[in-house]
């Protein structure tokens, strides 16, 4: 019984040792792969950036110059995903927690529809908005695809943060419009939507920031054309596929592809961060807020 | 002081105001008209499979104050909620029985029941103005309700907040967060807002529970004023509060069937001469 | 006082008719799926009427122009990607997680935790360029051709760790706090705590969180395209170059007409048809959303 009793000590005296060795290596395993990603990116891309790279077209295919027609062929596309995804999403959203039951077998239907979609791999919505978008409905390879395509990916996103959004507004204030005689209609107008205005706009960016890092959704269905976009028709190519496409097709691209993937996480950090700050200020004023 | 309840001041003008009035009352001081204004008979309230309230029946009297007093948990809340149909907006809920406010039955399923709302207001325990600014708060509801005239709004807003003494605090800053405001505060605006609409019946429950002595007092003798005026039913924890302000109680206690209504009528006979035992018990601090 | 609940302005008619307009755009939201179930079918049809769908898994390779479409290497080289970065991601993750809770000093496990978010916000493209442009060189150097299944393995780790990690560091936080009371107050050192109590009571959330790790890495796409070589072979050892099924749709969707294209959207079905059962799965142990 003492030797079983020593035993176990030195078992746990080697445990303990090991386990926190095992845990402080994953960590600093994982912090260096970040930071070689991040200083590797840096080293690289940094030199290229300037007002000109943002603003100038890519010339010898991407190779110099810079990404001036993508950056707007970007913002087209997701301008064409936001204006197609945010009614719907919000009309959804508002018709999931104020006008259906709890219960309601419409509004888990819609649930589960949305759940199963927000798990479909972009490279099936990449299959689906070709077929759909550009074949079927003959839009071809175009920014409106692209857009389109976009809005269905990032629906699931959009309708639940709006969704939690507006949940999170207090029953009180629902509770007192109806006891006014209001409708939802006014209650959701005047208190509801305004309260939860910070939440679902920091929904959207996330939604937005969702978009903007997909890649083989676009390539297609809004294609790779480098040059400025006329119409929502042009082709466009993205932010993300000119990556793509200067570190696989373009031999000696890599160094406006790294320049590249700096201005695509300069804005990622700035859009999901500024979703952050949203966020938190929300759930400060629902604190605030008696 | 006489108040004409005109409905049409200002409101929209598709109101039928045929059904149903109040007649002007008459003047001198306050007082009680004994004449039921709502009758509820063999009212139940439960939620899915728990019972609230069994079988209640009861008289609120126009131009009143009745308190429902009794431990928590006896329905009272319920009692109130289903008077203006709020009830509706729990899931689950189910509502049994009679509830007829100036004669129209008001559990019929084509009610408006928006329309219900406006005659029959309420005040929660605790204040939720809404997150708009002081104008704002009254005015919405207003215009929602047909009301457009700029001078018919700033006439009534002057108004309901003199009548809750808020005007001369709030004058100067009407268009700032009502959120910035004190509880009392607050509570006076929510009774504002719901005196703009113009009821006969101003339900209110705890008002002054959530606030402190102070503002607690004002607003207690805010509501004491609207006697006459307005029918009110106030549900209250307070037994001395019942005894100041009160014309009328109604005692509810907990039973194993829901909570059931032990004993109503004036309330010097409920503090003082109680008829039943239970009642006896509870007026006098022995129980609940 | 009583009021037909159809007068014109009367507010239940307003708010009938908003909850009409309301209905159709959820319809449409929920139609979303559907539509590309049908259009997935739909483009699949016409080879599968003619071949089958059992040809999909037996055929002995991938050439669509000679009529062979089998998957079966395409299906290998995903699940082995997929299961390595599984691996892999769930040990880093689950460690990351125990390191912000248990080890890190309370300075150190704010920045970490950011650090994880970052890193998830990463595109996979960003991934993928420094896959190719730093690790397959890397990998290279000691086993030719560099661009393999290997380098696959470790983007992917690199891409579901922090999905890995953030849900597992919410599992942890949900481990009430009466359990670690009760262990310290059995004098039961830090590790024996970990691998005895937390783990076992964080179970269920952290095979959600791998569960739905597993669901990104299949259907991942442009990083292991980058940077697993994209030879369509079944792997037999890590340094092989391999092709994965999305990589695949990727590549060939390009130049792919008729039976072909008909082909990859089959491979896509296959694809969604997995990841929906891994949705399913992590639903049912999670109970949380699906998506983080």
């Amino acid at each position: 019984m003492f030797e079983a009793g020593r035993f176990a000590m030195v078992r746990g005296r080697v445990l303990e040792p090991l386990m926190t060795l095992a845990v402080w290596g994953s960590a600093l395993l994982v912090a260096g792969a970040f930071l070689w990603l991040v200083g590797d990116l840096l080293w690289h891309g940094a030199e290229r950036l300037s007002w000109a790279f943002l603003s100038s077209s890519p010339l010898n295919a991407g190779r110099t110059g810079g990404i001036g027609p993508i950056l707007v062929s970007t913002l087209l596309i997701l301008g064409v995903a936001v204006a197609a995804a945010v009614p719907l999403g919000l009309a959804t959203a508002v018709l999931l927690t104020e006008f259906l039951r709890p219960r309601s077998r419409f509004g888990r239907l819609v649930g589960l529809s949305l759940d199963v979609l927000a798990g479909v791999p972009s490279i099936v919505f990449g299959l689906f908005g070709n077929a759909f978008f550009s074949v079927f409905l003959g839009l071809g390879f175009s920014i409106l695809s692209g857009g389109l395509t976009l809005a269905c990916m990032v629906l699931p996103i959009l309708i639940r943060t709006a969704e939690a959004s507006l949940r999170a507004v207090p029953d009180d204030w629902r509770l007192g419009s109806a006891a006014l005689g209001l409708s939802r209609t006014a209650a959701l107008r005047h208190i509801l939507l305004p309260a939860a205005s910070s939440g679902l706009v920091a929904g959207l960016l996330l939604g937005i920031g969702r978009a903007m890092a997909e890649t083989a959704a676009l390539i297609f269905t809004s294609g790779y054309v480098d040059r400025m976009p006329s119409s929502l028709l042009d082709s466009g190519r993205a932010l993300s596929v000119h990556i793509y496409d200067l570190s696989m097709n373009v031999a000696g691209g890599d160094g406006n592809a790294y320049a590249s993937a700096l201005v695509l996480i300069g804005l990622l950090i700035l859009i999901n961060g500024t979703a952050l700050y949203l966020a938190e200020h929300w759930l400060n004023r629902r604190i605030i807020a008696p | 002081m006489t108040q004409t309840l005109d409905r049409h001041s200002g409101c929209s003008p598709s109101i039928d105001a045929g059904t149903y009035t109040v007649g002007p009352l008459q003047s001198g001081p306050p007082c009680c008209v004994p004449e039921p204004l709502i009758r509820v008979t063999n009212l139940s309230v439960s939620y899915g499979d728990h019972p609230a309230l069994k079988d209640v029946t009861l008289d609120i009297y126009k131009g009143c104050i009745t308190a429902l007093i009794g431990p928590s948990g006896c329905g009272k809340t319920s009692f109130l909620s289903a008077l203006n149909r709020l009830t509706d907006m729990i899931p689950g809920c189910r509502v049994e029985g009679g509830i007829r406010i100036g004669g129209q039955d008001i559990l019929a399923p084509r009610l408006d029941v928006s329309a219900l709302r406006r005659e029959v207001g309420m005040i929660f325990q605790k204040p939720n103005p809404f997150p708009l600014s002081i104008r704002r708060n009254i005015e919405m509801p207003l215009r929602e309700h047909g009301m457009k005239k700029r001078a018919d709004l700033d006439e009534t807003l002057e108004r309901v907040l003199t009548d809750v003494g808020l005007w001369a605090e709030v004058k100067d800053r009407l268009d700032k967060p009502a959120l910035a405001l004190s509880g009392g505060q607050q509570q006076r605006l929510c009774i504002a807002r719901a005196l703009a609409l113009a009821p006969s019946v101003l339900l209110t429950d705890e008002p002054c529970s959530a606030l402190d002595p102070i503002a607690s007092g004002i607003v207690e003798d805010m509501i004491a004023q609207l006697r006459g005026r307005y029918t009110v039913v106030i549900v209250t924890h307070n037994l001395a509060q019942a005894k100041r302000i009160a014309n009328y109680a109604a005692f509810f206690w907990l039973r194993e069937r829901g909570g059931t209504l032990v004993e109503f009528g004036h309330c010097r006979q409920i503090f003082e001469a109680p008829a039943h035992d239970l009642t006896a018990a509870y007026v006098s601090g022995m129980r609940g | 006082m009583i009021w037909s609940k159809h007068s014109i302005s009367s507010p239940s008619r307003t708010d009938a008719r908003l909850a009409g307009w309301l209905s159709v755009a959820a319809g449409l939201a929920a139609a979303v799926l559907v539509l590309i179930v049908l259009f997935l079918l739909h483009e699949s049809w016409p080879v599968l009427k003619r071949i089958g769908w059992l040809r999909f898994f037996t055929d002995a390779a991938w050439h669509p122009s000679e009529g062979l479409f089998g998957l079966a290497p395409m299906l290998w080289a995903t699940l082995a990607s997929s299961a390595g970065a599984l691996v892999l991601a769930g040990g880093l993750g689950v460690a990351s997680a125990l390191f912000c809770r248990f080890y890190a000093p309370p300075s150190a496990a704010r920045p970490y935790r950011r650090m994880v978010a970052l890193l998830a916000g990463i595109p996979s493209v960003v991934f993928g360029l420094w896959g190719l442009t730093v690790l397959v060189p890397l990998i290279a150097r000691w086993q030719p051709p560099g661009a393999s299944l290997l380098a696959g393995i470790l983007i992917l780790t690199l891409m579901i760790l922090p999905t890995v990690a953030l849900t597992a560091d919410a599992a942890l936080a949900a481990v009430p706090k009466a359990y670690l009371h009760g262990a310290a107050a059995l004098g039961i050192s830090r590790s024996g705590t970990i691998l005895r109590v937390v783990l076992p009571a964080a179970r269920s959330g952290i095979i959600a969180g791998l569960l739905l790790a597993a669901g990104r890495a299949l259907g991942e796409t442009m990083a292991v395209l980058m940077v697993a070589g994209n030879v369509v072979q079944t792997p037999h050892s890590l340094f092989d170059p391999v092709r994965t099924l999305t990589a695949n749709i990727a590549l060939e969707m390009a130049y792919a007409t008729g039976e072909h294209r008909a082909g990859l959207f089959v491979s896509g079905l296959v694809l969604t048809g997995m990841i929906i059962l891994l949705a399913v799965a992590a639903l049912r142990f999670g109970g949380a959303r699906s998506h983080v």
